[in-house]
């Protein structure tokens, strides 16, 4: 044992453990997300069941099975249940749906009271736009020209067919609701906004009552015909609906009373498939789709379904509007500590100071961002440029721009922690090269300190865009929301809108998995919502480190 | 296109020519130093130090490690002004202008005194940018005339030949040798009077010293140079004068061949024949 002490071998076996443990520990997690966010897309079979319930009748269940798990000791002694073939019997979660029919989402079922448990080739599942999926067996499908299909094999046929004209119907009300209508309803607000403003200028007296007048009745006409365009918009709607009515569907539903029947308008279903007969083509295009669907579309009931588009465009937004502050505050603020200012007592202290400001709680700096940049600073800014709107507050609310730069406060320590280590390799024969040839010291900085510190800066912009990325406490309070309406760049001059509040995957991540009352049904989403901020995280990182190792091919110095 | 120090434009500059000959009354030397002291903070490292040094010539410092010959040499250039806590007393004349003098913009001084350090230092840059990297200073910024300069500068630095091709390369993937002649061929881009050398071969080997010591010789037709070295034979070979320093005195300062063969000093004799140092 001396022996081995003395030799260090130990310690080697040590330290190895160690780091083994670090790796097992993350890459465990890094799958668990992985594995859960990649399953959650794929369509799994829906069974059947028919069982005893609890009073003792004969139930039925249709739906996918989500979880299982063994059945807990006490509730085996309660229910008395025994062993099933030696083993400890399960019990499993199954996704029934029809959340409107029977007002429950999931049902745990348990092994032993299982009568028959199949799959049917017929079996159907609907995605909707609300009350979440539909599972049930196609009775028989009406179209807007009265046909009925009351076949079911015709049915899904028609539905096949008639359903891509469906959704494409249900896109364009989508669209015109969205970007036509919001263009208008944009533009009559700020007209409205500047009535309201000359009515402010007119009321406190700067303002000629008769200019007033003029300006009062330009407006009232111009908003009078924004609105009748508001109105022929309405009117294509109306019209673009009408010819949805009828589209129908019947659907037999499997209750734990019995057989019931569903009538789903076509418009609410998103998709539907029969996971059952699906060969494995038809899978990886469907789960090709569910992947583009998430990534590219708006969330849907809760965010419980549907896509991120809008939490992935504010996450990058706010990562790339909090680099371009943090960046730039902290290589200036590490230049001037490093190169500028006269080392000793005062410096030491501020480095302390900034290394340790890395270390509050980022709920802190929420708190700061909140009381400095959004009541201070953007209080201020309504005052002084949109007195009349008060007390609307413009920017003295939560918005992306007060959100990302408090983030970038909260990063700014990381950014000249790494450039003034940066600064500090620069061998000082560099810099004395450079002055030897008459630089002065702003050209010796500009030339070569910095291009030659660009890699260790890249690194601290690397760090801070992955400590900034995964910060969700600050946001909570400057500006996150759990649904945008508007996105804070759009086709409204002028295109960014940095007031506006925004969504967030991280907060995503928070309100789907622990803030909705359907949490079982959400945890797939919160493990892919999750896989994909990681996998933002990476790219953002993968981008800048390829930069870092270009810059560093070209500034290449010896030993650094 | 050579030119010496007195034709350079911007040594003309600076020192003012109507005072020169009442500053300097040894018209002929270009460098004339005056009762120089210096110290790092409490520390005296100088002590009343006063040569002349010649155009043209090369003048070598000798002496043990720590003697001040490297601090002396720094304070040609006022390189010691970037060391906190260095205070100097006494005269510096170059071209008969005091470089302590308020009116003196350092950075124009150092322009026309070109500097070879102990450890060569290139920027890391391209072989090219390393070379213009003083005339870019100078804000030129017409490719042709940088071209020209580059090439005229390398060819002074016996280095062309050996880079001509990879002009455009990083100036980090030469050779040690390599690396201290572009330092040279920097230095030489801007034209300066003088070259400072501070031990510019002690970190290479015989081959590259060799083609060092060679560039010297040909440089001292257009440049007044300075040399410190911890080599003897060096000093004897490439200077015509050369001064022996030794705890921060200046010992003796002559004619190499005097230094060499009959110096006038006891010190001196000693640290030439090896007794200490």
């Amino acid at each position: 044992m001396k022996e081995l002490l003395r030799t260090g071998d130990i310690f080697v076996w040590m330290t190895g453990a160690f780091l083994g443990i670090s790796i097992i520990m993350i890459s465990g997690m890094v799958l668990l997300i992985g594995v859960n966010g990649v399953d959650y897309f794929h369509p799994s079979s829906i069974r059947y069941f028919e069982y005893t319930g609890e009073d003792g009748d004969r139930a039925m269940a249709l739906g996918q099975v989500y979880a299982r798990e063994v059945i807990p000791q006490e509730i085996m002694a309660l229910r008395g249940y025994s062993d099933i073939n030696g083993r400890k019997p399960y019990r499993f979660m199954v996704r029934i749906g029809n959340r409107d029919l029977f007002g429950e989402d999931f049902r745990w079922i348990a092994e032993p009271d299982i009568i028959k448990d199949t799959l049917l080739a017929n079996a159907v599942c609907f995605e909707r736009t609300e009350y979440g999926a539909a599972y049930g067996i196609i009775s028989s499908l009406q179209t807007n020209d009265s046909q009925v299909y009351d076949n079911e094999i015709d049915a899904w046929d028609a539905f096949r067919r008639s359903h891509p004209i469906v959704r494409s119907l249900v896109r364009q009300i989508h669209t015109i609701e969205k970007d036509e209508i919001g263009e208008v309803n944009y533009a009559i607000e700020q007209l409205r906004r500047e009535l309201r403003k000359y009515e402010y200028e007119a009321g406190r007296g700067e303002m000629d009552p008769a200019v007033y007048g003029g300006h009062e009745a330009r407006l009232l006409g111009e908003i009078n015909r924004v609105e009748r365009r508001f109105g022929e918009k309405q009117h294509r709607i109306d019209s673009l609906k009408s010819l949805l009515q009828g589209y129908t569907l019947t659907l037999r539903a499997f209750g734990a009373s019995g057989e019931e029947t569903m009538e789903l308008p076509l418009a609410s279903i998103v998709r539907g498939y029969k996971p059952n007969i699906m060969s494995v083509t038809e899978k990886v295009s469907f789960y090709g789709d569910k992947i583009w669907e998430f990534i590219s579309d708006d969330p849907r009931e809760a965010n419980a379904e549907g896509g991120v588009f809008p939490a992935i465009f504010g996450t990058v937004l706010m990562v790339i509007l909090m680099s371009l502050a943090a960046v730039p505050f902290g290589v200036l603020a590490a230049l001037y500590l490093r190169e500028y200012a006269k080392q000793g007592f005062f410096v030491r202290t501020v480095r302390i100071a900034v290394n340790n400001l890395a270390g509050v709680p980022s709920i802190v700096f929420g708190m700061f961002g909140l009381g400095f940049f959004v009541y201070f600073v953007g209080g201020g800014i309504d005052q002084i440029f949109y007195p009349e709107r008060l007390p609307n507050p413009t920017y003295g609310t939560g918005g992306i721009l007060w959100a990302s730069l408090t983030l970038a406060l909260l990063t700014v320590p990381v950014v000249i922690v790494a450039t003034e280590e940066a600064l500090a390799s620069i061998p000082r024969g560099i810099r004395e090269g450079s002055f030897a040839l008459g630089a002065t010291r702003w050209d010796t900085i500009r030339r070569v300190i910095i291009p030659t510190a660009t890699p260790g800066i890249m690194t601290g912009a690397i760090l801070a865009m992955a400590r900034g990325a995964g910060e969700v406490a600050p946001l909570m309070i400057t500006g996150v929301v759990k649904l945008a309406t508007e996105m804070p760049f759009d086709a409204n001059a002028p295109f960014f809108h940095l007031d506006r509040k925004f969504m967030h995957l991280g907060f995503h991540i928070y309100d789907v998995g622990f803030q909705t009352s359907n949490v079982e049904a959400n945890i797939g989403m919160v493990y892919t919502t999750t896989l994909l901020l990681l996998l933002i995280i990476l790219l953002l990182n993968m981008t800048a480190i390829v930069i870092r190792a270009r810059l560093r091919r070209k500034y290449r110095l010896a030993g650094f | 296109m050579q030119s010496t120090a007195t034709e350079n434009p911007i040594t003309m500059s600076y020192s003012m020519p109507g005072t020169q000959s009442a500053q300097n009354p040894d018209g002929s030397s270009k460098i004339v130093v005056e009762n120089l002291d210096l110290w790092y903070g409490e520390a005296q490292a100088l002590y009343d130090i006063s040569l002349r040094l010649q155009p043209k010539r090369v003048s070598a410092f000798i002496g043990p490690s720590g003697c001040g010959k490297s601090t002396f040499l720094r304070t040609l250039n006022r390189m010691n002004d970037l060391i906190d806590n260095v205070r100097v007393t006494g005269k510096v004349l170059i071209d008969g202008q005091d470089i302590h003098d308020g009116s003196v913009d350092v950075v124009t001084l150092r322009r026309n005194i070109g500097m070879i350090f102990q450890k060569s230092n290139p920027f890391p840059k391209s072989v090219f940018e390393n070379v213009a990297y003083g005339q870019r200073l100078l804000g030129n910024r017409n490719r042709g005339e940088l071209n020209d300069i580059v090439e005229r500068s390398l060819k002074q630095a016996a280095l062309w030949e050996e880079v001509k091709d990879r002009l455009n390369d990083p100036a980090l993937g030469l050779s040690g040798g390599q690396m201290q002649r572009l330092c040279i061929a920097r230095a030489l881009a801007v034209e300066p009077g003088i070259l400072l050398m501070d031990e510019p071969s002690s970190a290479l080997d015989p081959i590259a010293t060799a083609k060092i010591e060679e560039l010297i010789f040909e440089l001292k037709q257009n440049y007044t140079i300075v040399i410190v070295t911890h080599n003897m034979q060096q000093a004897a070979r490439v200077s015509d004068y050369t001064a022996f320093f030794y705890l921060g005195k200046l010992i003796e300062f002559d004619e190499t061949r005097k230094i060499f063969t009959n110096p006038t000093k006891k010190q001196t004799e000693e640290y030439i024949t090896g007794r200490f140092g």
